[in-house]
């Protein structure tokens, strides 16, 4: 049996290689600035840098608020499909396997010619409504994700008895979908909604076509220009991307069969 | 409001209607739909149909004809070209991973590692993995270095650039791979024990066991999964662009070019252009979603 077991532990040794070398390099990498020995001046460099912190911000503050509208968008009708409307699943389930088709570039190529500023919703006219465009196209973009986590969480629970115990206790539906279905697919939402927050604080396109300061454009900016800074970044967004990560493992160990099979 | 009651009258006799209404669950679905039409299906809709119209609005065959110029299909190609082989590579390392991982036999604390890592590494794409393969395997970076000092082997006078095809290649496995490995775990799960004791009671060997029961209950995955590779590195550009600049001739980058700066000075191109990529992006897809359908009649 020994000799069955030395290709597995090839495989993920080999495998463990080429996923942590580029991570050690680019570690070792943003220590190098200072000639001759290590530092974390590359660090101090980029955090002390106010359009790191103003990016950083912006493009938190959109994710903040594409999970939020995600959310609203997506848990009322994953309910009202799962308990009134199931004939509409396969188009509903379709249209959220969208984004996955259409390439984020061609997106926002559709919403810069649709919206332009002499159009009949000229959402790229200013700052703001562009920045609304930026947000909506980032929740086209967690859709997939979002919907898909809401629905495992919705199909977990009993919607029905849920809403006919809420109903005969006289609630109406406002305080069912928001004090009843809400709670009982928080676990769920929560890991919908850090997935989305990994996609979004570091996307590039969508951003740097709608010309808005995220974090995304200037991470390219930077890497464009610096030798020392981009490998400093690149070592924060892994990081985040292992926060985000580890948040929904520990959902998903707390609420078993709740969480988004990805 | 006519039409509201109609719906609640035709409403089947024996259920009790939920929440008064049904005309409310369409209210309450309404804008989910709203939002798909107006940033999904319009956009898309607009691109479709201004990349069969001219200047002043009319039909037109010219911009598709115009992607036929050696600059565009190049580009094209070189995109499937980078597609194919990183979802290829991909999908069979990220087989033997999973493999490995799952029923490799090995300690039971590795494969919830592998699989949590698998997820960090396939959202850990875009800008920040460009740095990161350029820190590890560019001019100055450390894996580029170690081969000099220890090997005393150049492997830039041996001709590799990161900031090639193959550097791109290499880059975009790192989220390929693990996203093979999410995928295929549910489905190399679905294998029965009992499938395997039972042929190998009836005298089969390894080999037989894979290739008349293994293979053909998972080559819909294998293959379904492979497409969405291919999709996924089709339509990314973010760490193509930080790692090369506009130095390769992908076609994201070539309409990134063309939006940015109108480069190519022709409109109904660049809908052309993106009107080609939803085409090979929906194809794939539509190839996925077929054979994963087909694989789960098995793997329940």
């Amino acid at each position: 049996m020994k000799g069955a077991k030395l290709g597995p532990w090839i495989a993920i040794i080999i495998g463990t290689l080429y996923f942590v070398v580029p991570l050690i390099a680019t570690f070792e990498f943003s220590l190098r600035m200072r000639k001759g020995e290590y530092s974390f001046d590359a660090y101090n460099v980029v955090l002390g840098d106010p359009r790191f912190q103003e990016s950083f911000i912006f493009s938190t503050v959109l994710s903040v608020l594409t999970i939020i509208v995600g959310v609203l968008l997506v848990v009322p009708t994953a309910y009202w499909i799962q308990l009134r409307l199931p004939k509409l699943r396969g188009i509903v389930e379709f249209i959220t396997l969208l984004p996955l088709v259409i390439p984020a570039i061609c997106l926002v190529f559709g919403y810069m010619r649709l919206y332009n500023s002499s159009s009949w919703l000229p959402m790229t006219g200013n700052d703001i409504s562009t920045s609304v465009l930026l947000m909506f196209g980032y929740v086209a973009l967690a859709l997939p994700y979002m919907y898909r986590a809401v629905d495992t969480g919705m199909r977990a629970i009993d919607v029905r008895t849920l809403t006919e115990a809420a109903e005969s206790l006289g609630a109406r539906w406002p305080t069912i979908l928001f004090r009843v279905i809400f709670p009982n697919v928080l676990i769920a939402i929560l890991s919908g909604a850090f997935l989305t927050f990994a996609t979004v604080i570091g996307e590039f396109t969508m951003a740097s076509l709608l010309d808005r300061p995220a974090f995304g454009p200037y991470l390219q900016l930077i890497g464009a220009n610096r030798a020392y800074e981009p490998a400093a970044l690149a070592i924060l967004a892994f990081a985040i991307t292992w926060a985000c990560m580890a948040v929904i493992q520990l959902f998903g160990r707390s609420a078993r069969g709740a969480a988004p099979k990805l | 409001m006519a039409q509201q009651s109609d719906i609640v009258l035709t409403a089947p006799s024996g259920v009790r209607p939920l929440l008064g209404q049904v005309s409310w669950a369409w209210i309450g679905v309404a804008p989910f739909f709203i939002f798909a039409l107006l940033f999904l299906i319009l956009p898309t809709g607009f691109l479709f149909v201004g990349s069969f119209q001219d200047v002043d609005g009319n039909f037109t065959l010219n911009n598709l004809v115009n992607l036929t110029q050696p600059l565009i299909l190049n580009a094209y190609w070189i995109s499937i070209k980078v597609s194919i082989a990183s979802a290829l590579i991909g999908a069979a390392i990220g087989f033997f991973l999973c493999y490995a991982a799952v029923m490799g036999g090995l300690p039971r604390w590795l494969r919830p590692m592998v699989m949590t890592f698998s997820g960090v590494a396939s959202n850990f794409a875009g800008v920040p993995l460009a740095f990161a393969f350029l820190a590890a395997l560019g001019p100055q970076g450390l894996v580029t270095k170690l081969f000099i000092d220890y090997f005393d082997f150049s492997i830039y006078k041996a001709g590799f650039r990161v900031v090639s095809t193959w550097g791109l290649i290499l880059a975009y496995l790192y989220f390929q791979i693990p996203l093979m490995v999410l995928i295929l775990a549910p489905a190399l799960d679905g294998l029965k024990r009992e499938w395997r004791e039972a042929s190998e009671i009836l005298g089969a060997s390894a080999w037989q066991y894979w290739r008349y029961v293994a293979l053909p209950v998972l080559w819909p995955s294998l293959l379904g999964t492979t497409i969405l590779l291919f999709a996924n590195a089709f339509g990314a550009i973010a760490t193509a662009y930080a790692l090369t600049g506009s130095l390769l001739n992908l076609v994201t980058i070539q309409l990134y070019a063309q939006i940015r700066g109108d480069v190519l000075h022709d409109q109904g191109l660049g809908y052309a252009l993106a009107f080609g990529m939803i085409v090979i992006t929906g194809l794939s897809n539509g190839a996925y979603i077929w054979l994963r359908a087909r694989s789960d009649r098995w793997l329940r």
